[in-house]
């Protein structure tokens, strides 16, 4: 399998302190891959570098777009909009919905960098405008009804329940039509019953849309069932890679979660 | 109501307002005769005034609390009365139109003195609304706003002194200056927001004005600009009645313009680009939108009106000065905007109209004008922060999917 995001020797400093130390990590055409480690790790700044939030000190972001025809493309360092429109798109680890916006305009957000629609398009309202409204409405639509928010479609986004509100970004980040979902942490603070359901939606996501999808989560029973590859860091470093089973054995990994054995 | 901790509390609010105001509403020293009065009378008035006020307020207070929890228990309240007044169509209907007639014939049923009232008060809708795109919708404070109508207001001034333009002419003219000069500002503030902002554009706001106090070459300086053309009607000479009218209609036409022309963008893609920018810029952009973009067209847009507000103002009074545009009009445009409802259309209007209107009105109150102006807008603060009419999400409908939103009835309840 071609992998579709390649990240080698990322490197990311806040004055003296080194957040990312020559990370490597790829994603697959179609898979599900895992970022997991202790808290303070490194794990957001990561998707933080790759989607242009930061601007990495070192090494290189190459996207290869499945739709671009093997066309490869170094990413560090541009604006997170370009990035959004080249195809990754993210979720926040702290919910970072449009709260006073419907959820159905929260997802109609995620069409506007797939849409043109200018000043003079709205105030005139061409029939290409309204054509085009038309379509994205329809577009959000039919992904909510996907995610299973159909029933909150015109309510406002603050007034949806924790669980609701997890799965709207993860609609919102679907309507830009990404190749790769970024999902920070995507199951935190849900219940047992919610993260089951999470579970088979970002498998839904991965078989019917065909989005691979990279996650950061702790919930190790989600991230075991869900990925096909795990990567492990601490302190800005990778210290494992591997499938679930490899990654449950590894000693590393256990001494970075649970701290070294002192009879051993 | 009336336990004893209520009344507890009211007398030690009485005796801390009586112990405050004591130096000043009670002590009088008499200088020529060289006695001190002391005044107990209105001690005890203050300590009557203050306990009721206090009995009052927490009244008010709790019964809105009342409110709040009575719409988060339950959504069976469903909108507020004024609001489904609004948009139930058999009210709609008839209440537009009554509203319509009166608009039409205010010119016949008022003096010449209301009707050019009316008029001002129509100038700031148009700057409110224009605002409103700037901080109701894209959330960016703009304390500098003043600077763009100033801008349309010396366009005209300007061009009609050295070259004779017309109104008519200079309109569109103005429109685009104030556009430009709305990006001129929009580049170097990209970068900030909240207070910044806000300290920049006000700074960006007082240059305007100083340049104009001071470039005599320019600007004529403080005395001004005089002997403006009223907005010409096909070269028709008239009244002074007749032309305080005209003014008057054409600022209904231009407001129900910028109407139509806001209502459209606040429910299209840049407008909902914009509310995104206000609820969350990190989100905004990793969504994909040009935070640049979208910010300057915002600016543009807002100091758009703000442009031809200015043409018709210097149209309107004929004589135009720096003094004119000082930061207290930014202030009062603000006010508008936040006491209307921001990103609210008709909340808008209603603010501009009730505070320009409010204060002609209290005339009669001359000395207590401004205090009862305060007193108004921190009471609505307290008790409707989200303004007089809030905004409101459009609701989309979604035809044959009824079953989805009947099951949305069980899960709230």
């Amino acid at each position: 399998m071609e992998s579709i995001l390649e990240v080698t020797g990322l490197t990311m400093d806040f004055g003296g302190l080194r957040a990312l130390d020559h990370l490597d990590l790829d994603v697959k055409k179609g898979e599900i891959a895992a970022l997991i480690g202790p808290n303070g790790a490194g794990k957001t700044t990561f998707f933080n570098c790759i989607t242009g939030i930061y601007n990495p000190t070192g090494g290189d972001i190459i996207i290869r777009p499945p739709k671009g025809q093997g066309r490869k493309e170094r990413i560090n360092g541009i604006k997170p909009n370009h990035v959004t429109e080249r195809g990754m798109a993210r979720t926040f680890q702290n919910i970072r919905l449009f709260q006073n916006m419907s959820v159905l305009e929260n997802v109609m957000i995620g069409r506007h960098c797939r849409t043109r629609t200018g000043v003079a398009g709205a105030m005139l309202r061409f029939r290409s405008t309204i054509e085009e409204e038309q379509a994205m409405v329809d577009y959000s639509y039919a992904i909510i009804e996907k995610i299973g928010l159909a029933r909150f479609v015109n309510d406002l986004a603050k007034n949806l329940p924790y669980g609701a509100q997890r799965r709207l970004e993860i609609a919102r980040a679907m309507a830009t039509d990404p190749f790769l979902l970024l999902l920070d942490e995507p199951a935190a603070g849900m219940n047992p019953q919610e993260t089951r359901e999470l579970d088979g939606l970002i498998n839904k996501i991965r078989d019917e849309e065909n989005i691979a999808i990279l996650l950061i989560e702790h919930d190790m029973k989600l991230v075991m069932s869900l990925s096909d590859r795990i990567f492990v860091m601490d302190y800005g470093r990778k210290i494992a890679q591997g499938g679930p089973d490899e990654i449950k054995r590894d000693p590393t990994v256990i001494k970075a979660y649970l701290g070294e054995d002192p009879d051993a | 109501m009336l336990s004893f901790a209520e009344i507890r509390r009211s007398v030690l609010v009485s005796a801390w307002f009586m112990f405050l105001t004591f130096p000043v509403m009670v002590i009088r020293v008499n200088p020529i005769e060289e006695v001190v009065e002391w005044r107990w009378r209105n001690l005890i008035m203050v300590g009557a005034g203050s306990f009721l006020i206090s009995f009052v307020w927490r009244y008010l207070i709790a019964r809105k609390e009342r409110g709040k929890k009575a719409a988060e228990a339950g959504r069976a309240g469903g909108p507020p009365l004024a609001r489904r007044a609004a948009v139930h169509a058999g009210f709609h209907k008839p209440l537009m139109g009554a509203l319509a007639v009166f608009v039409l014939i205010f010119p016949f049923l008022f003096s010449t003195y209301q009707v050019n009232i009316m008029a001002t008060a129509l100038i700031y809708v148009m700057l409110g609304l224009g605002l409103n795109i700037v901080i109701g919708l894209a959330g960016l404070l703009d304390l500098g706003y003043v600077a763009f109508y100033a801008v349309g207001a010396y366009a005209y001034a300007l061009l009609n002194h050295h070259f004779g333009l017309g109104f008519w002419a200079v309109l569109p003219i103005g429109a685009v200056m104030g556009a430009t000069f709305g990006i001129l500002l929009g580049f170097p503030v990209l970068r900030l927001r909240g207070d910044y902002l806000a300290i920049v554009t006000l700074g960006f706001g007082e240059i305007i004005r100083l340049v104009l106090e001071n470039w005599n070459d320019f600007s004529f300086g403080p005395s001004g600009i005089a002997n403006i053309d009223r907005p010409g009607f096909f070269g028709v000479e008239m009244s002074l009645e007749a032309a305080t009218n005209y003014v008057y209609y054409l600022l209904i036409g231009l407001v129900l313009m910028t109407i139509f022309f806001v209502n459209r963008l606040q429910n299209s893609r840049i407008g909902r680009a914009w509310i995104a920018l206000r609820e969350d810029e990190i989100a905004c952009q990793a969504m994909g939108i040009d935070k640049t973009k979208t910010k300057l067209t915002a600016f543009a847009l807002g100091a758009t009106w703000a442009g031809m507000a200015g043409v018709v103002f210097a149209a309107k009074t004929t004589f135009i000065n720096p003094a004119s545009f000082t930061f207290l009009e930014s202030a009062i445009i603000l006010s508008i905007v936040v006491l209307g409802g921001m990103g609210s259309i008709p909340g808008v209007i209603v603010g501009a109209l009730v505070l320009i209107l409010l204060p002609e009105y209290l005339r009669a109150f001359s000395d207590y004008r401004m205090l009862l102006f305060g007193a108004i807008l921190v009471i609505m603060m307290v008790f409707r922060p989200e303004g007089l009419i809030a905004g409101a999400r459009r609701v989309y409908e979604f035809k044959g999917k009824k079953e989805t939103s009947d099951t949305a009835d069980g899960i709230h309840t």
